[in-house]
């Protein structure tokens, strides 16, 4: 008996039409939103902050810089028409803090696509091949450990006057982010290449290029994934922490950090210039890495299991 | 295992080697020199006299020149004369180490103390309210930029609270222990509140594996209590991955004093690590690079001695 209504349950779910992409993608995200509320709200915080970076006319309909700046308005707390007040030039401090997404997401963006590549790269190759390669490549990776971050960053920022300042930044905080991440990834590589379908896959002949491609990088992706989500959110405050110390984004570019640095000596007058600016900071980083916490979650097969 | 440490203690050499002469190189090849800083407190700018200290400092030679010059010299202990103040590197970091390394402890403790709890409860309640509230409290230390915090405490907190403010003159330890760790325990605490996020992340996803190992169900099916199984069979092992986190934040916090000491006005390490760098004090930053460097690197390798002490499946030859 116990076995016939097995037999026919199953034949049941045979026959029944399977849920098209769309659909059982739609129900993935339903489940993530009701096991991961935080990481579901730091993607809806995410998703607008990339709107924003992008489409900064949809969040406001005034001008970051307006010229003439408006210099009666100056210094004005929040009110209907300036939702967060106005800064020292009259300018609508809402309007300044969603332009000042595009900064923050174009530094952290490209700060994870570089570190993500070469991490992946080095990584790989150190942990795949090992040898010589992986002997050199730690090496410079313990360098990139032993150095001092911010001052070296801010070393580079000065240093290479001719490239655009959003790239003075990307580059060295993209290289140190990479070397320190890439020691994760090598490690994910070792325990990816002792499975036994790497080893199936050599005995039939399959090229190291091939390998790495179809079995090592998947297995590796996870890692990479999780670790860019949270890496965005580092560069969002080490943008910060530069244009603080006066070695970020020059005016009149909108930067959440710079803000920060002008308003310093106003605090104790107008707080809302210090205070939102803060706040933005503070929702864009904590969303970056709930969400990535979500995904490690989610991805990490020895976190994934019971609840 | 000794053929282990002096394999490592022979790594150490690259790493420093390659520290340096990244540094060494970039800061020659940064804008303005620390010659124009001087003569520019003089009002001159006198192309003989520049020459003149120029020679005087041994910059007049090529890099690789001057990179084995200084080699030489530290490699008898000498790190050369700050260019701004003529004294010697070693007699101006004697009395910043020393603040800015007490600095660092204090805060990894805090960290610890913040993270530590919030990571075991959070994994221990995966998923419900608790998990929630402690990770976003962590993490909320982490996003929150500290600097901003700082000058919201300094301006605002000064009110109600004495220790808000940069003292005016800073007290040593020596003189008065009370008062020092009165005045560093809020920077201290602004420091560690930004580690407290990554190490809490790591004792919750170590914790999570832990638990999800057999010898923890096995516990379970023996009828132990929970507070026996966390205490005495999960914690153990997940706070061994732990220790190597705070290792690897060390740079961290030597970036974070940078900021931190500035807005405090803390006469160490960190606020002159970057003075130096405006100043372009070649010497000065070089020093103070190699001390970090030396630091990081023996802390790194001492945190993989005792990884080997603490879990005895981990032998390394």
């Amino acid at each position: 008996m116990a076995s016939s209504t097995t037999a026919a349950t199953l034949e049941q779910y045979a026959l029944q039409p399977q849920p098209s992409t769309p659909v059982r993608f739609r129900r993935g995200i339903i489940r993530f939103c009701r096991t991961k509320p935080l990481g579901a709200f730091g993607a809806v915080i995410v998703i607008m902050l990339v709107a924003m970076a992008f489409f900064p006319g949809i969040f406001t309909s005034q001008e970051p810089n307006p010229s003439p700046p408006p210099l009666a308005e100056r210094y004005q707390g929040p009110s209907a028409s300036h939702w967060f007040g106005t800064d020292n030039f009259g300018r609508d401090m809402y309007t300044r803090l969603v332009y000042g997404a595009r900064t923050s997401i174009t530094i952290g963006f490209g700060v994870v696509l570089i570190s993500s590549v070469l991490a992946a790269l080095l990584g790989v190759v150190s942990g795949y091949f090992g040898g010589w390669a992986d002997m050199l490549i730690q090496r410079l990776v313990d360098i990139g450990i032993a150095l001092p971050g911010l001052i070296f960053i801010i070393l580079v920022v000065t240093t290479l006057q001719n490239l655009p300042v959003t790239l003075r930044i990307i580059m060295p905080v993209g290289i140190l982010v990479a070397l320190g991440s890439s020691r994760v990834i090598r490690g994910a590589a070792i325990s990816a290449k002792q499975n036994q379908y790497v080893e199936a896959a050599r005995v039939i002949g399959a090229t190291d290029t091939r390998i790495i491609a179809r079995h090592v990088l998947p297995n590796v992706m996870a890692v990479v994934i999780v670790g860019a989500s949270i890496q965005i959110g580092g560069a969002v405050l080490v943008e910060s922490a530069l244009s603080f110390l006066g070695y970020g984004i020059p005016p009149p570019t909108p930067s959440w950090g710079r803000m920060l640095n002008e308003s310093r000596q106003q605090l104790a007058n107008y707080p809302h210039l210090v205070i939102f600016p803060t706040l933005a900071i503070f929702l864009t980083v904590y969303s970056f890495n709930m969400l990535g916490d979500a995904l490690r979650d989610v991805l990490d097969p020895r976190l994934r299991g019971s609840r | 295992m000794q053929r282990y440490i002096i394999r490592r203690l022979l790594l150490v050499i690259p790493t420093l080697l390659g520290v340096s002469l990244v540094v060494f190189t970039i800061v020659r090849l940064v804008p303005g020199d620390v010659i124009s800083v001087i003569s520019g407190d003089f009002g001159s700018s006198d192309k003989t006299s520049r020459d003149a200290l120029l020679k005087e400092y041994g910059l007049d030679d090529n890099i690789p020149k001057q990179y084995v010059n200084w080699l030489g010299d530290v490699v008898r202990f000498d790190l050369g004369k700050s260019i701004l103040s003529n004294r010697t590197v070693s007699s101006e970091l004697k009395n910043r180490l020393p603040i800015t390394f007490e600095l660092g402890i204090m805060a990894i403790f805090f960290s610890m103390m913040i993270a530590i709890p919030i990571g075991l409860i959070s994994a221990m309640r995966q998923d419900t309210a608790w998990d929630y509230i402690g990770r976003s409290f962590a993490i909320g230390l982490l996003a929150a930029p500290g600097f901003a915090i700082a000058l919201m405490l300094i301006t605002f907190a000064s009110r109600y609270f004495i220790w808000g403010v940069p003292p005016k003159g800073y007290i040593h330890l020596t003189d008065d222990p009370v008062g020092n760790i009165r005045m560093l325990i809020v920077p201290a605490m602004l420091l560690g509140a930004g580690l407290a996020g990554s190490v809490m992340r790591f004792t919750r996803s170590t914790m999570l594996e832990v638990l999800r190992q057999d010898y923890i169900r096995t516990a379970w099916s023996k009828g132990l209590t929970e507070r026996v199984i966390i205490l005495r069979h999960a914690m153990r092992n997940a706070f061994i991955p732990v220790i190597t986190v705070i290792g690897l934040q060390l740079p961290v916090i030597v970036g974070g004093t940078v900021i931190i000491e500035s807005v405090y006005s803390i006469p160490g390490m960190g606020r002159y690590y970057i003075e130096s760098v405006n100043n372009r004090d070649y010497p000065v930053i070089q020093g103070i690079n190699l001390v970090v460097a030396l630091v990081v690197v023996f802390a790194n390798l001492g945190v993989d001695l005792m990884y080997s002490v603490l879990d005895p499946r981990i032998r390394y030859s």
